[in-house]
């Protein structure tokens, strides 16, 4: 489904803050696949899904979605095949609109934005049963601009808009580390039945071990802009936490160093 | 009467401008200075057509077109060229400076006793106090159902969105340098539009008429806001015509007062200079009330 081959990126090339983000990175994931993404600060986890997206362009290698090469498309244009849900959650909704309008908008991901009507009547119904999957009384307040949501209702409502159109890829960046434990909890669980309702193929990254074991179908690991473990199936079910510690530091010769990292 | 008739005519014509004003301003969030020279635009085209014996409206629609043309020239330096917003907006200003001057032929164009969209109604038999205040207020009424519709588009809630998050609308697969091209376009056809009927309102275009078109435009946009409020999308449109209207009141209770015509620039600036800090001013004051307070206890 996508394969990313021999990418690399270098930020601030020939300065003194020159910095490898990826090296070479090869990656295959296959149809229904979610693959949850670990690594320390700066291994190139976000940079992987945004040269993915199309935020910023590769220096060398190639990434194709369903057979096709994608990189001559700008991130507008692959937004309508892969949704995306960002850290911070004022960063995926629109603040100063309703709930109806952000959904709207969400709902022609990808397509012609022409001179009629954005909200329609018919759609309205769609949008309060998908909202009252969420269980967080969203159905009820289409007409509240989504600035007065907390952020957890604005991050399970950019969620909502990634996927209410399906797209073939989806892009996780952390979604739920700027949330309390609990609220994160449950944006996780949400991602979850969303993600395995809809069969959509799902790249996560996240700083919660436990998580990363927990969910998906398989874990990468990244270290200095490479994928330096790969595990899925059997011998991901079995390996626990401590193991992945441990498979991090002969992976890469170090601790796990990620200052926010969560190991349960 | 005819102090408030005037005042509420010129009101509604430049409520035209601050429209325009409010969708780049506060709609794509863009604080576009090309304003200043794309109302002297619309009025020095219109001007030199009619004075060249033009009909009326078609010069009317043809200033419209190159306000238009000035904003897709504004956002294709700022999308294009990555030129700042603000860089944009002078880099227009100063560039359409030069331009009025060679549409116009020199410094300005009378029109006199040319045939305008205010004398074309009256020569149908329309009184002529009817026409000068109806010709803004059907205008201003038309423009403010269009926006007020298109703002709810599709289309339009893609440019709203544009001005409120880019990154989320980008995700969204909306080409945003696209709608801001669309957005400044629309917001200096409007400008114009407001530059022609103002022409034909006074009976001539100056190069200079455009100074301190972005400011009046700021100042009736927040003076609307802080007066009716920011509601609905359409409440906020009929606010910024209020607000201009309210403006262009102000100035002629100041100008009565005994202030000079020369000094209304320093006044609209401080106008907007208090509007734009009264919230910082507001904050300042509470914080300060609460640390007496603390002080006391």
């Amino acid at each position: 489904m996508l394969k990313v081959k021999e990418v690399k990126k270098t930020f601030n090339p020939g300065t003194i803050n020159e910095k490898l983000a990826l090296n070479n990175v090869n990656l295959n994931i296959n149809a229904g696949e979610w693959v949850t993404v670990i690594g320390s600060n700066g291994a190139g986890k976000s940079t992987l899904l945004n040269v993915i997206a199309g935020v910023f362009p590769v220096d060398y290698g190639s990434i194709y979605i369903d057979g096709q090469s994608i990189l001559h498309q700008p991130e507008h244009k692959r937004a309508s095949y892969i949704g995306r849900v960002f850290q911070d959650p004022l960063m995926g909704t629109a603040a100063s609109m309703t709930v109806i309008e952000n959904l709207s908008l969400a709902l022609k991901r990808g397509e012609k934005r022409k001179l009629i009507p954005g909200i329609s009547r018919k759609d309205r119904h769609f949008f309060q049963e998908k909202l009252s999957q969420l269980g967080l009384g969203l159905e009820d307040r289409l007409s509240v601009k989504v600035g007065l949501l907390s952020g957890g209702q604005r991050q399970a409502l950019t969620l909502l808009m990634a996927t209410l159109k399906k797209p073939k890829l989806l892009l996780l960046d952390e979604h739920t580390a700027a949330l309390d434990p609990k609220t994160g909890q449950r944006v996780v669980e949400l991602t979850k039945e969303i993600i395995e309702k809809e069969k959509i193929t799902t790249l996560m990254i996240t700083h919660n071990l436990e998580q990363a074991l927990k969910y998906g179908t398989r874990t990468i690991m990244m270290d200095e802009g490479q994928i330096v473990l790969d595990i899925k199936g059997q011998h991901r079910n079995n390996t626990s936490i401590q193991d992945l510690l441990a498979l991090f530091e002969k992976a890469s010769g170090k601790a796990l160093n990620n200052d926010r990292v969560l190991l349960a | 009467m005819s102090f408030l008739t005037g005042t509420l005519e010129q009101g509604l014509i430049y409520g035209i401008m601050a429209l325009g004003v409010y969708l780049s301003f506060r709609v794509l969030d863009y604080a576009d200075l090309s304003v200043d020279g794309s109302l002297p635009l619309g009025a020095a085209i219109c001007a030199i057509l009619i004075y060249n014996g033009s009909n009326p409206w078609l010069a009317t629609l043809l200033a419209i077109i190159g306000g238009a043309i000035a904003g897709v020239f504004t956002g294709f330096l700022h999308t294009r060229l990555k030129i700042t917003p603000l860089l944009s907006g002078i880099l227009t200003m100063t560039a359409l400076y030069s331009v009025n001057l060679r549409v116009m032929g020199g410094n300005n164009v009378p029109l006199l006793r040319a045939e305008t969209v205010f004398t074309v109604l009256q020569d149908i038999g329309l009184p002529e106090k009817v026409v000068s205040l109806g010709v803004p207020l059907v205008v201003v009424t038309v423009l403010v159902i269009i926006l007020n519709y298109f703002l709810q588009t599709e289309l339009g809630m893609a440019v709203r969105a544009t001005g409120d998050n880019e990154q989320m609308i980008k995700a969204q697969g909306v080409d945003t340098n696209y709608t801001k091209l669309l957005g400044l376009s629309i917001s200096n056809a409007l400008v114009a539009f407001s530059g022609a009927l103002v022409a034909q309102y006074q009976t001539f275009a100056d190069v200079s008429m455009g100074i301190g078109t972005i400011i009046a435009g700021l100042a009736s946009v927040i003076i609307g806001e802080v007066l009716i409020g920011t509601g609905s999308i359409l409440r906020r449109l009929l606010a910024v015509v209020a607000g201009s209207v309210m403006y262009r009141l102000v100035i002629a209770l100041v100008l009565t007062m005994g202030l000079k015509p020369t000094d209304l620039k320093l006044m609209t600036a401080f106008i907007v200079i208090i509007a734009l800090a009264s919230p910082s001013i507001k904050k300042k004051l509470r914080v300060g009330l609460k640390e007496g307070k603390y002080a006391q206890s």
